[in-house]
């Protein structure tokens, strides 16, 4: 096993451990959120998406690297973005309820 | 390592730890926003690294970087578009849309580097294993969520669908993959193994989700969502960035504890999911068999209108039925005009009501219920005895006091003690069951008045006859 390998596969388990860890008991109103924030960093394949397109060089991988940029792009932008309106109805109720006070 | 590589790979790590402090601060609702917003930064800056890292490499051409472009500003564009735009009864179905292309993306990666740097030579195992492994989940996760997405929004049937034979072809399927993976491995690199292998995994993702039920979906779309993560992780082993597999490994773990979490708090085991063909969910999918006649007492509109302006203390109980229908509108109107008549009015939100854990909680704050009526399950009980109305808008089983005795399919699971009120009126379409199948005394309990319809139309109707008895 190459040393590159032996990395990588420390990182892996290590961070497995990490979020079994990290995911104790959480509320049930938060477990839509929060599985929306989860989805959201696996976006980080955008990264993944930049890598091969720096290394394409035919039109088959051009095309691969489109669909690429693409599907990594819908999945890190619409996440963050549809995370973050979830959880803006939690914190946004008490200014809404004192409009509904002065009407 | 040269100067570059050792600030991105520090850069790298940095964003990692913000994904880890994230998730961390995502467990309780007073820090979530913000740690969404924590982990947002990690990902900003491992673009930006990225960003910097290619132009300085610079082995990227302008056809490249048009591609690029191109695909990351239609990519944002959509995105951003549809995540602002859908209505929060949507969302279910979005998250697993945004799932579906995650692992779409992780596959592309995959494939792209076994093309390419294979290009018809012998690869190392150490290289074809994690291609194989990134092909074949990234496929199973984006033919499978894109089924979910069409479950939860009514495209695909939420009906199990479960096609003659589908044991052999499930099999046939598994060995069809499990023989590109040979071929992948073993063999110089061809592009028609990773086509056999890609177009497999999409096959399987589709025999695996559709037969099983709507109701279910949500603990699918988790499980997809924790696959993806493990897609996304192999990926990083496939080009060897470490930022990917930590975020990867972090949601393939963190993901599958949430999906047990939510299995159970459904009352389900995974197993029993992923077996397919059980619950539906859907109230409108009621067979003949469910409809028997039981005792109970229908009543209509305005009567039930008649019993909320009389009434001092009323808890409405939404359902899967009222975010099937769509009724949060309706129903935060019919609690406006009750308060602002001095009815106490509260909602009691059991934790799986509405289309996912949490989810009822966001569709109500969204109609600008106030926070402090939603009560959750241990401080609603309570109430209930000084309750002098309950409203069941489309909830079945979370209300079954079936679940306080033994030896049957709800045992133990926690319900709302809805019978324990003064009056409880239920709306409902009909007398079916609950995706646990299993008939609900609370209907033809003395004190308990149904009421058949739909929960959009029906409130409707109650708040037209309660606005006539207030007035």
């Amino acid at each position: 096993m190459s040393e590159e390998l032996f990395t990588n596969l420390a990182i892996f388990v290590l961070s497995l451990l990490v979020g079994f860890e990290v995911m104790s008991k959480i509320p049930a109103t938060l477990q839509t959120p929060m599985m929306s924030g989860a989805n959201a960093i696996h976006g980080v394949v955008v990264v993944g998406a930049f890598v091969i397109a720096a290394e394409a060089n035919s039109w088959v991988f051009y095309c691969l690297a489109f669909f690429g940029a693409f599907f990594a792009a819908v999945n890190v932008a619409g996440g963050y973005t549809v995370t973050d309106r979830m959880l803006g109805m939690f914190d946004r109720k008490p200014a809404a309820k004192k409009e509904d006070d002065q009407k | 390592m040269s100067a570059l590589q050792t600030i991105s790979s520090l850069i790298y790590l940095i964003s990692a730890v913000c994904y880890v402090l994230g998730v961390h601060m995502m467990r309780s609702p007073k820090t979530a926003r913000h740690g969404n917003g924590l982990s947002a930064v990690g990902m900003f800056l491992a673009v930006i690294t990225i960003i910097v890292t290619i132009i300085v490499e610079g082995k990227i051409d302008a056809i490249g970087w048009i591609v690029l472009i191109l695909g990351l500003a239609l990519g944002i564009l959509y995105g951003v578009v549809k995540a602002r735009k859908v209505p929060m009864t949507d969302v279910p179905q979005l998250v697993s849309l945004f799932n579906a292309v995650g692992g779409g993306a992780a596959a592309v990666i995959g494939i792209f580097d076994y093309l390419l740097k294979g290009d018809g030579a012998s690869l190392s195992i150490a290289f074809s294993l994690p291609v194989l492994l990134d092909v074949i989940i990234g496929g199973i996760t984006f033919s499978g969520s894109l089924i979910a997405t069409g479950k939860l929004s009514g495209h695909v049937s939420g009906k199990p669908i479960t096609v003659p034979g589908a044991r052999i072809l499930n099999i046939i399927v598994v060995i069809a993959i499990l023989a590109s993976a040979w071929f992948m491995i073993g063999y110089p690199t061809n592009i028609w193994y990773v086509i056999l292998a890609l177009a497999m995994s999409l096959v399987f993702g589709l025999l695996m989700t559709l037969p099983i039920g709507g109701a279910d979906m949500p603990v699918v779309v988790s499980l997809l969502n924790a696959f993806t993560g493990l897609a996304v992780a192999f990926a990083g082993f496939v080009i060897n960035n470490q930022v990917l597999i930590i975020a990867g490994a972090l949601v393939g773990a963190a993901g599958t504890i949430l999906t047990l979490q939510m299995a159970d708090a459904m009352n389900r085991s995974v197993a029993n999911i992923l077996a397919g063909g059980f619950g539906t969910g859907d109230s409108d999918t009621s067979s003949a068999a469910d409809a028997v006649p039981v005792d109970v007492k229908e009543t209509s509109a305005d009567d039930i209108g008649l019993q909320l302006a009389y009434a001092q203390n009323v808890m409405i109980v939404p359902g899967y039925g009222l975010a099937a229908a769509q009724a949060q509108h309706e129903v935060a109107e019919l609690a406006k005009v009750l308060t602002d008549k001095g009815i106490n009015v509260n909602y009691a939100i059991h934790p799986v009501a509405g289309r996912m854990p949490g989810h009822m909680n966001v569709l109500l704050a969204d109609v600008n219920v106030p926070y402090e009526q939603m009560k959750q399950l241990d401080d609603a009980n309570p109430m209930f005895e000084s309750t002098d109305v309950s409203l069941v808008i489309g909830a079945n089983d979370v209300t079954n006091p079936l679940a306080r005795e033994s030896g049957n399919e709800i045992s133990g699971m926690p319900i709302l003690d809805v019978d324990k009120s003064k009056s409880v009126v239920v709306i409902k379409r009909s007398m079916s069951t609950g995706y646990a199948g299993v008939q609900n005394p609370l209907f033809s309990m003395d004190n308990t008045q149904m009421f058949f319809s739909d929960a959009k139309k029906g409130l409707q109707d109650i708040v037209a006859s309660t606005k006539q008895y207030l007035e």
